[in-house]
């Protein structure tokens, strides 16, 4: 954590004293436990206030879109997915983003170590693979592994894909996991079974859309439950309102989605929103053998067509 | 009115006397999370406080004021009819004395020289509010900053007191009053008992680490917190989601809409967010609060200056935290204030 903290700092000085970028994105300590804050530098000066920890979990990727200046950013192996999407999708040009790669050893899901402790933390410490959480009348070390966010435990992609300069040697990547094995066992049971699930899943949800703001894909101008000539969706807590959101949103996400988890990082319910997305990963992954955001020269498979495309409805 | 005594383990016969009177409610643990809910065996004591504020007792997210008939061959069609709304008689036990001050600011709001919500007030009135003192308040408490207190008894009906094996009741209403009288268990407390409680009300202002000052936010003029820089700083990670104000106890901000299903129409007021474009989207396409600069500032600007400015100085935040735990890029809206009050 340390190395790559201090290398962050030094890449962030040079590129803003060389003037090579205007603002770098990287991640500051935050005010509370268990969470750090996006942070931008605009002078070296500034830049000594990058960190790296287990707490960035907000992708930085979703700053991107539609920037007019030139950026470097911090990026783990989902964020830099991220930043291909936006190439992909022509929000950044690549040589306007300048990627700070870092080799990444899995985020903290915050829900767990709560969920372990169960009273309230009032300071987190993390050392050599450890955790250590203090509050009134308490201190719990636990394993950095034990914690981690379900997301990077089945990560295949901890290194950036596509980076111009990597904080240290990769990391060896996770192999042999299957990121699916859930949902192949929920697609056994009865439809009526898995849409209850999702019912009961989105029930506590308050339609802050704290989800969509978080997610780097969710950059349209106006968001079709924002569109209001004509509405399309109806703005109180009705489930079906609630559960078109989630729905529609996830449909939005096929294909372009890297399992970040910035989604379930914002959402003050703490709800799995990754179960709506994951689905829709394993089908593109398993119908057209893609994976988004690996490189920028691959047009993701829903926004082409291919006369030799397997599936024979549309001929 | 005197101070009463129940024993901890008389306490579940305390809330089920009432029930007989009351719908109550009482902080539960459901998973990680703190609410309140009626019909729970066990109260819980030992918490913080609630994930969500409570000001949905009152204002909940999604209201149904009015409906209508959409059928033209109606003699009533369009006509908009009230939605008969009794509120029955509710008492929350073990709200915190932050969450029951963001009634007395929303009371003023809610309540106008021309207008009074009804919908609020009914509400209101209908309720008995049974506060918890606060004695592990969390790091971002900030209530002795904003003219609250761990013990503060603004907006309670009775202040209860956390002995250890009894709770102390002190009734700070007629209402409240009314309810000790129908509860069973209570018995008189003495001098020391209460002697006691208020060594532990000091105790926990003592224990609340985190200050704001203020002072200079009311001396400064609106344009020169309005165009301070450091709103650039403070936009350029927000997210601009409804995080902050919907778990916030003292944002009230809605959006009334009309809803039809086949011939009938429903109007609803729903929460709504002030860091939404479409909150202030002008039906000309217009909109004053057109970038997320705008949008930011002002809801740090309405609770720290505009509420204020209008309200005698009050504050329009109760500083129970819940921002700062909750917002996903650690927006501490103790350093906006810091930056306000530079």
């Amino acid at each position: 954590m340390e190395e790559r903290t201090k290398k962050i700092r030094e890449i962030a000085k040079r590129l803003l004293s060389e003037g090579r970028v205007d603002v770098v994105l990287g991640y500051r300590a935050g005010t509370v436990p268990l969470k750090n804050a996006p942070y931008f530098a605009r002078t070296p000066e500034e830049a000594e206030n990058f960190i790296w920890d287990s707490h960035g979990r907000i992708n930085l990727a979703n700053f991107l879109p539609q920037r007019q200046d030139r950026v470097a950013v911090v990026a783990k192996g989902c964020d830099a997915r991220n930043i291909v999407n936006h190439i992909v999708e022509n929000q950044i040009k690549r040589d306007q983003v300048y990627i700070i790669g870092v080799p990444c050893q899995g985020m903290i899901d915050p829900g767990l170590v709560y969920e372990r402790e169960g009273r309230l933390i009032e300071e987190a410490i993390e050392a050599d693979g450890r955790l250590i959480v203090k509050g009134q009348g308490f201190e719990t070390t636990m394993e950095r592994t034990e914690v981690l966010r379900q997301n990077c435990r089945s990560c295949a992609y901890r290194n950036p894909p596509l980076y111009d300069e990597l904080v240290t040697d990769p990391v060896p990547e996770q192999e042999g996991l299957d990121p699916y094995e859930d949902i192949k066992e929920f697609l056994t049971r009865p439809n009526s079974e898995r849409f209850d699930y999702f019912e009961k899943l989105i029930e506590p949800c308050i339609r802050c859309y704290a989800c969509r703001d978080a997610c780097p894909l969710c950059y349209c101008a106006v968001c079709f439950v924002d569109e209001h000539m004509p509405q399309w969706l109806g703005k109180s807590i009705d489930p079906r309102d609630k559960m078109t959101f989630h729905i529609l949103r996830a449909f939005h996400c096929a294909g372009r989605c890297t399992d970040c988890g910035a989604c379930e990082a914002a959402c003050p319910m703490n709800i799995k929103v990754r179960q709506f997305t994951r689905r829709l990963e394993m089908d593109v992954k398993e119908l057209y053998g893609y994976e988004a955001g690996l490189s920028p020269d691959i047009q993701p498979p829903l926004t082409v067509y291919r006369p030799d495309d397997p599936q024979d409805f549309i001929k | 009115m005197a101070d009463m005594i129940l024993k901890k383990s008389a306490l579940a016969d305390f809330i089920k006397s009432l029930s007989g009177s009351y719908k109550v409610f009482t902080p539960s643990r459901e998973g990680q999370e703190v609410k309140f809910a009626s019909n729970q065996g066990k109260v819980l004591l030992d918490f913080q406080n609630t994930l969500l504020s409570p000001k949905d007792f009152f204002f909940p997210q999604s209201e149904r004021m009015f409906e209508y008939s959409t059928d033209p061959a109606a003699a009533d069609a369009f006509i908009l009819k009230d939605i008969a709304t009794e509120p029955e008689p509710r008492l929350v036990f073990g709200i915190r004395p932050c969450d029951a001050r963001a009634f007395v600011i929303l009371d003023r709001i809610f309540k106008n020289d021309q207008y009074t919500d009804s919908y609020w007030f009914a509400r209101r009135e209908a309720t008995t509010l049974i506060g918890l003192g606060c004695q592990n308040p969390c790091p971002t408490c900030f209530c002795l900053s904003v003219g609250g207190g761990p013990f503060s008894e603004e907006g309670l009906d009775v202040l209860a007191c956390d002995l250890g094996e009894t709770l102390l009741f002190k009734p700070l209403t007629e209402k409240g009053q009314q309810a000790l009288d129908k509860a069973e268990g209570l018995a008189e407390a003495d001098d020391k008992t209460s002697q006691e409680a208020a060594r532990i009300k000091e105790q926990a202002e003592a224990a609340i680490s985190s200050r704001i000052s203020t002072d200079k936010i009311d001396e400064k003029t609106v344009m020169e917190l309005y165009e301070a820089p450091h709103w650039e700083v403070v936009q350029e990670r927000c997210l601009n989601c409804g995080v902050c104000t919907f778990v916030c106890p003292t944002c009230h901000c809605f959006d009334i809409q009309d809803e039809v299903a086949g011939k009938v129409g429903d109007r609803i007021r729903n929460w709504d967010t002030c860091m939404s474009w479409l909150f202030t989207q002008h039906g000309s396409g217009h909109n004053p609060r057109a970038d997320k600069t705008s949008r930011v500032r002002q809801r740090f600007m309405h609770k720290f200056k505009y509420i204020p400015m209008k309200r005698g100085g009050d504050i329009g935040c109760v500083g129970c935290g819940r921002c700062i735990m909750l917002c996903p890029v650690n927006i501490d809206v103790r350093d906006v204030v810091r930056d306000m009050n530079a």
